[in-house]
C-alpha cells in the first residue's frame, strides 16, 4: 500500500466516521417524526426550520447534564461499559462497500476501507463482542434493574446469533464468498440476493432487530418492568452513548442488509445509462443511502406498530422458530444447488 | 510487524498473569477476554484471517459471554480468598510442573513443523482451510459435527424437565 492509498484510506475512514454520526444523529430526529406521524401527532418542530435542529439541542443538554456514578457502582466497568458498545458499534463501518470506485488524478481508488476477505464473519465479531458493552455496564451499575437487563441482552443476543448465522450461511451457499465487495459485485444487474434467499433475509432481518435490542425485542431495556434497563444508573453523555450506539448500530444492521440482500449500490440500469465512472460511482453510493434510509423507516415502522415480546416467547420463538427455519433453509439451499450446480 | 507482535505477545501475558492473580472473578473474565482477543490479533499477525474472527466469535463472543453470564447470576462480585490444605498446595504444584514440561516439550516440536511447512501467503483463507477439511481431514472433521451434535442434544436432555 503505497502514500496515496494511504492517504485516501484515511479522509476516507474520517468521512465515514463523520456521516455514521450524522446519520446516527438524525435517525433520533427521524425516530421521532416517524413516531409523530404513526401517532397523528406533529413531532419536534420548534428547534430550527421542522425541528431540523432538535439532534444538536439533544446533545447539547446530554453533554451539560450533571454526570452521576453511583456509590456501590464498579467505577471502572462503569465507564469502560459506554466505550465498548460505541467503540464496536462504530468498528463496524469499515468492511461496508459504501460505492463503487472513483478515479482521483488518474488512480481508481474503492470506495471501502477493508476488503477483507471475510468481511460477513467481521462483522459478525464485533457484533458479538458489542454485547459486552451492555453487559459490563449493566452489571457495573449494582442495580437490580440494571443486571436483569443486562441478563437479557446477553442471553437475547446469544439466542439470535445463531439464527442469524445460520441465515448467513445460506448465503454464503449462493454467494460462494464472504467478502462482502465480492457478494455486492455479484448483484450486479438486479440479481439481488432476497431474491435467491428470502427465507434466510426474511431470518436475517427478524434477528437484525434483536441483535440491535429494537421493538419488539427491546427487553433489555424494557421500560415498564424494569425502569431503564441496563442504563437505569446511567446519567449524561454516558447513557447519551448506549442511545447513541443503538442508533449507529440501527444503521450499520441496515447498511449490512442493504448490501447482503439488495444489491449494495447496484442500481437498475446503470449500465444503459452509459455514465462516466465517478457519476456512476456517486449515483450507486446515492441509490445505497436511499436503501439504507428504507431500511432505517422499516426499523421505526415496526418500533412504533408492534407490541414488545414477552421474554418467553421471544426465547421460544429464536430456538423454536427461527433456528430450525434456519435449518432448513440451508438444506434447501445445498440441495438445489447440488442437483443444479448453478455455481 | 514485530513490534505488533511484541506489544500483543505483551498485552496477552500481561492479561493471563491478571487472570490468575486478580481476586475478583469478574475481573478474571475481562481478563482472559482481553487476552483472546490479543490472541485474535496473533493470528492476523499469522495471516490466518479465518481463525482470528472465528476465535472472536466463539470465544470470545459465545464462550466468554456465558462465563460473564453465569459470574453475574451467581453475583460473585466479592473477592474469594480460597484457603486450601498444605496437601492440595504441595500437589497443585507438583501437577502445575508437570504440565508445564508437557508444553515446553510440545513448544520444542515446533521448530521442526515449522521448517517443514514454509509459510504461505493464502495459508488462513477460508478456501484453503476449506479444501484442508473436506480432503485431508474430512473424516475427524465429519466426527466432531457428530460430537457437538450429540452434546448439543445432551445439554437439551439435561435441560429438560420431565423426560
Amino acid at each position: 500500500m503505497d502514500w496515496t492509498e494511504l492517504i485516501f484510506k484515511t479522509i476516507f475512514l474520517i468521512i465515514i466516521f463523520t456521516v455514521t454520526l450524522i446519520v446516527a444523529m438524525y435517525s433520533t430526529y427521524g425516530e421521532r417524526k416517524v413516531a409523530a406521524f404513526m401517532q397523528d401527532r406533529r413531532g419536534p418542530n420548534r428547534a430550527g426550520p421542522f425541528g431540523l435542529l432538535q439532534p444538536l439541542a439533544d446533545g447539547l443538554k446530554m453533554f451539560m447534564k450533571e454526570e452521576i456514578i453511583p456509590l456501590t457502582a464498579n467505577k471502572k466497568l462503569f465507564i469502560i461499559g459506554p466505550s465498548i458498545a460505541m467503540t464496536t458499534a462504530l468498528l463496524t463501518g469499515v468492511v461496508i462497500p459504501w460505492g463503487g470506485s472513483v478515479t482521483i488524478g488518474g488512480r481508481i481508488f474503492s470506495l471501502q476501507v477493508a476488503d477483507l476477505n471475510i468481511g460477513i464473519l467481521y462483522v459478525f465479531a464485533m457484533v458479538s463482542i458489542g454485547v459486552y458493552g451492555i453487559m459490563i455496564g449493566g452489571w457495573a451499575s449494582n442495580n437490580k434493574y440494571a443486571l436483569l437487563g443486562a441478563i437479557r441482552a446477553a442471553s437475547q443476543m446469544i439466542s439470535y446469533e445463531l439464527a442469524m448465522g445460520m441465515s448467513i450461511i445460506a448465503l454464503v451457499l449462493t454467494t460462494g464468498s464472504l467478502s462482502l465487495h465480492e457478494i455486492v459485485s455479484q448483484q450486479h444487474g438486479m440479481h439481488w440476493n432476497i431474491f435467491y434467499q428470502p427465507l434466510g433475509f426474511f431470518i436475517f432481518l427478524i434477528c437484525a432487530f434483536a441483535e440491535t435490542n429494537r421493538a419488539p425485542f427491546d427487553l433489555p431495556e424494557c421500560e415498564t418492568e424494569l425502569i431503564g434497563g441496563y442504563h437505569t444508573e446511567y446519567s449524561s453523555m454516558k447513557l447519551g452513548f448506549y442511545l447513541f450506539a443503538e442508533y449507529i448500530n440501527m444503521f450499520i444492521s441496515s447498511a449490512v442488509i442493504a448490501t447482503l440482500y439488495f444489491g449494495g449500490y447496484n442500481m437498475p440500469f446503470i449500465d444503459q445509462l452509459g455514465l462516466s465512472m465517478n457519476t456512476a460511482t456517486f449515483i450507486g453510493t446515492f441509490f445505497f443511502f436511499l436503501k439504507i434510509f428504507s431500511m432505517i423507516f422499516l426499523f421505526m415502522w415496526i418500533r412504533w406498530t408492534l407490541p414488545r415480546f414477552r421474554y418467553d416467547q421471544l426465547m421460544n420463538m429464536g430456538w423454536k422458530g427461527l433456528i430450525p427455519l434456519a435449518m432448513f433453509n440451508i438444506l434447501a439451499t445445498g440441495i438445489y444447488y447440488f442437483f443444479t450446480e448453478l455455481k | 510487524m514485530v513490534f505488533l507482535f511484541y506489544l500483543l505477545s505483551a498485552i496477552m501475558i500481561i492479561c493471563a498473569l491478571l487472570v490468575v492473580f486478580s481476586k475478583s472473578p469478574i475481573n478474571n473474565v475481562i481478563y482472559l477476554i482481553v487476552c483472546f482477543l490479543a490472541m485474535a490479533g496473533h493470528y492476523i499477525l499469522l495471516n490466518a484471517q479465518f481463525l482470528a474472527v472465528v476465535h472472536v466469535i466463539v470465544y470470545t463472543g459465545a464462550i466468554m459471554v456465558l462465563f460473564l453470564f453465569v459470574i453475574m447470576l451467581l453475583n460473585l462480585n466479592k473477592a474469594i480468598i480460597l484457603r486450601k490444605s498444605t496437601v492440595t498446595r504441595v500437589s497443585a504444584v507438583i501437577t502445575g510442573g508437570i504440565f508445564f514440561l508437557v508444553l515446553l516439550a510440545a513448544t520444542r516440536q515446533t521448530f521442526e513443523i515449522h521448517a517443514k511447512y514454509p509459510f504461505a501467503s493464502d495459508f488462513g483463507l477460508v478456501s484453503g482451510i476449506g479444501k484442508v477439511l473436506f480432503n485431508e481431514f474430512l473424516l475427524p472433521f465429519e466426527m466432531s459435527s457428530i460430537l457437538f451434535i450429540s452434546a448439543m442434544v445432551g445439554a437439551l436432555m439435561f435441560g429438560k424437565k420431565d423426560v
